[in-house]
């Protein structure tokens, strides 16, 4: 080693000591914590849940952070099983002593890590979109994913505009299937709407028919599916091939691209309800959601090449919520959480939010608009009365 | 008549659902004769003959005409593959054992499937057009013909190749008695391998023109293998006709249990006959029992 450079190497190492140091001693990062099922088979929420959650982190860092301080994400995977969401939360709460905690994604994590965070005092704002996790209210536990009644809501307040009273339900067996059932048969009545089809099917099934073939000699005059894909767009095909003309509900389970490539031409006039993402640019211009919805699905396209999706904007809105929660309030979990139940009129991703001390959820059935496929891509219903 | 048209439209269901389970349920029979195993990993042959045909015509850009034959030969191959690497090299393992390779097999087939192509579920095109075409008050789809035809030319093949072909005979012999069959001169072990190149070969088939119709994804082989799985228990397991037979019972009591008690028991009503065959009736519904000579 050459001894002249050792002077030189002291002057540097001094340096960057002084100058790392004052800079971890002048902005101590803001650590929330993020629980997402990236992997498993929920990683379809998980995933682009992550990657808006830390894309959203670096921007609002790159901008300065909050108050001058930055924030960071202690991001952990779930895997969709809720023995290890219950391990990670307190993980996060006891280790990183995380402020705040955005997710889990699914309801079944959710409520796994509802009796930790309560105890803890940390504010949780979650990305599932079960109405059990804010019904009844739980001090320290928000949520950002619409309810499934409001969708229910939306599709029936359309049929009685549309003076539809008889309905036919087809869901699918699975915990998303099962919870629209419930939600579409607590809701007939208050809409004056007779059911007079429910019928399921399986996940993994691959023909509707029979099922559909009841419905076609019953009194039905609308159909409404809920499910996830694939099994909408095989209802979709069979109700084609039966050359059923009635018209086709689906729920926003399939408001994706996805479901128009998988069901092709038999997409054409099926109505559902989705929140403002996918029909971003053809909002009218006095929508108090289209700026947050423009930027997010551009930068989402900007940083992962495809477009952004509802289940990131859920991430976006938990982010964003916490962000304003922590200017207003500051960086103790407790202010965090009084500050958060104040939020209103905050336009989001997946709607306006307004929290209150009854209402951690924060949403109306106005989160969703109501769409229609045509020519392969979406277009929005116009509801004079409604909008 | 609206409850004569339902009923149609159960049976035009049930039978095409059934025609896919049979030619699925083939391919477990032929594996079954030669080798004396259940080959588990059939459903991702299935599977595999679905997802090569979209990649060849998605991304190799080939037509349909080419892009099945090419299907059916990648699939050939991976089952050739399975065949040299897990079920040759034991020797004397029990079948037990093998079966067992064989649902390895499947669950491994199925990891490198989910990372080659993705978790998404793909549609395929129909083969001619999705026009629906109506007889006697149900409709069927033009795929749902070539469902029809390709099952009838297959059994009919099969059932050519079996009873007079040389290789076809050979086989047969194997399944009867292998040591016998090699103590005349017949190489057991390439009627092996024959038998995994027909029977994958014949799954792709079946995964190919079903495609379009119930559309594909990594996972679909699971359960489309266990219903052609019954759809061979049901038949005793043959090569033939009582595995065909099988199979639409199968498509055809799913299709009216759906329609006339409820959808939700769907699935349930193929185990419940698949486990009554295994209890009752373990040699199939369209065979004598067999009486072991000593």
């Amino acid at each position: 080693m050459n001894l002249r450079s050792i002077p030189g190497m002291f002057v540097a190492v001094l340096a960057t000591i002084l100058i790392g140091g004052s800079v971890v001693f002048a902005a101590e990062p803001i650590k929330i914590g993020g629980l997402f099922a990236i992997t498993g088979p929920a990683s379809f929420l998980g995933e682009p849940e992550r990657n808006t959650a830390q894309m959203v982190v670096d921007e609002i860092n790159a901008a300065g952070g909050i108050k001058g301080r930055k924030l960071q994400l202690i991001a952990y995977d779930t895997q969709g099983d809720s023995t290890k969401a219950k391990q990670l939360v307190n993980k996060l709460i006891k280790n990183d002593k995380v402020v705040a905690i955005i997710g889990p994604s699914t309801t079944g994590d959710t409520m796994a890590v509802i009796e930790d965070v309560q105890r803890a005092g940390i504010p949780l704002v979650s990305c599932a979109a079960g109405s059990k996790i804010t019904e009844p209210v739980k001090k320290w536990v928000f949520k950002t994913a619409q309810n499934d009644s409001l969708a229910v809501e939306k599709i029936f307040d359309y049929l009685n505009k549309k003076k539809i009273t008889k309905v036919a339900i087809l869901t699918v067996s699975d915990g998303f299937g099962s919870s629209g059932r419930e939600q579409l048969k607590a809701n007939a009545a208050k809409f004056g709407i007779q059911i007079v089809v429910d019928d399921t099917y399986n996940p993994k099934d691959t023909d509707m028919t029979p099922q559909l073939t009841k419905v076609r000699s019953s009194q039905a005059q609308a159909i409404v599916c809920w499910g996830t894909n694939p099994g909408p767009a095989v209802v979709a095909r069979n109700v084609k091939q039966l050359g059923i003309k009635l018209p086709l509900f689906m729920s926003h389970g399939v408001s994706s691209k996805k479901f128009i490539e998988l069901a092709g031409d038999a997409a054409e006039g099926i109505i559902l309800p989705s929140g403002r993402v996918i029909v971003s640019d053809v909002l009218p211009h006095h929508d108090k959601q289209k700026k947050s919805l423009i930027a997010f699905v551009k930068d989402y396209q900007k940083h992962f090449k495809v477009e952004g999706d509802h289940f990131g904007g859920h991430a976006w809105d938990a982010v964003m919520l916490l962000k304003g929660a922590i200017e207003r309030g500051g960086d103790k979990p407790a202010a965090i959480r009084d500050a958060l139940e104040k939020t209103t009129n905050f336009p989001g991703i997946g709607g306006v939010f307004n929290f209150s001390t009854t209402d951690h959820a924060g949403l109306t059935k106005d989160a969703f608009v109501l769409v229609e496929i045509k020519k392969r891509d979406w277009s929005l219903v116009r509801q004079p009365g409604i909008e | 008549m609206p409850i004569f048209d339902q009923l149609t439209q159960y049976l035009f269901s049930g039978f095409a659902t059934g025609a896919i389970y049979a030619l699925i349920g083939l391919g477990f029979a032929i594996i079954y004769n030669a080798t004396g195993i259940i080959n588990f990993a059939q459903g991702e042959f299935v599977m595999l003959g679905g997802m090569f045909t979209l990649s060849l015509l998605g991304v190799a850009g080939l037509p349909l005409a080419m892009a099945i034959p090419g299907a059916i030969l990648l699939t050939t191959v991976v089952g050739v593959v399975f065949e040299r690497l897990a079920i040759r090299p034991l020797k004397s393992a029990t079948p037990l054992s093998l079966v067992i390779i064989t649902i390895g097999g499947s669950i491994l087939i199925r990891g490198i499937a989910m990372l080659g192509w993705d978790k998404n579920t793909h549609a395929l095109p129909g083969f001619s057009g999705d026009v629906p075409i109506v007889v006697f008050g149900a409709s069927l789809l033009p795929q749902h013909l070539w469902i029809f035809a390709v099952t009838f030319v297959v059994i009919g093949g099969s059932k050519l190749f079996f009873n007079y072909t040389i290789s076809g005979k050979a086989m047969r012999a194997c399944s009867y008695n292998s040591r016998a069959a090699s103590l005349i001169g017949i190489d057991v072990r390439r009627m092996v391998l024959f038998s995994f190149i027909i029977s994958s070969a014949m799954g792709s088939l079946a995964g190919i023109i079903i495609a379009p119709l119930t559309m594909t994804a990594y996972d679909v082989g699971i359960m489309l293998g266990l219903k052609g799985f019954c759809a061979a228990i049901i038949g005793g397991m043959s090569s033939g006709f009582g595995t065909v037979l099988g199979g639409l019972l199968l498509g055809i009591l799913e299709s009216l249990g759906a329609g006339l008690i409820s959808s939700g028991y769907k699935d349930a009503i193929a185990f419940v006959i698949l486990l009554l065959i295994l209890f009752i009736r373990p040699q199939g519904l369209f065979k004598k029992a067999e009486t072991e000579r000593v």
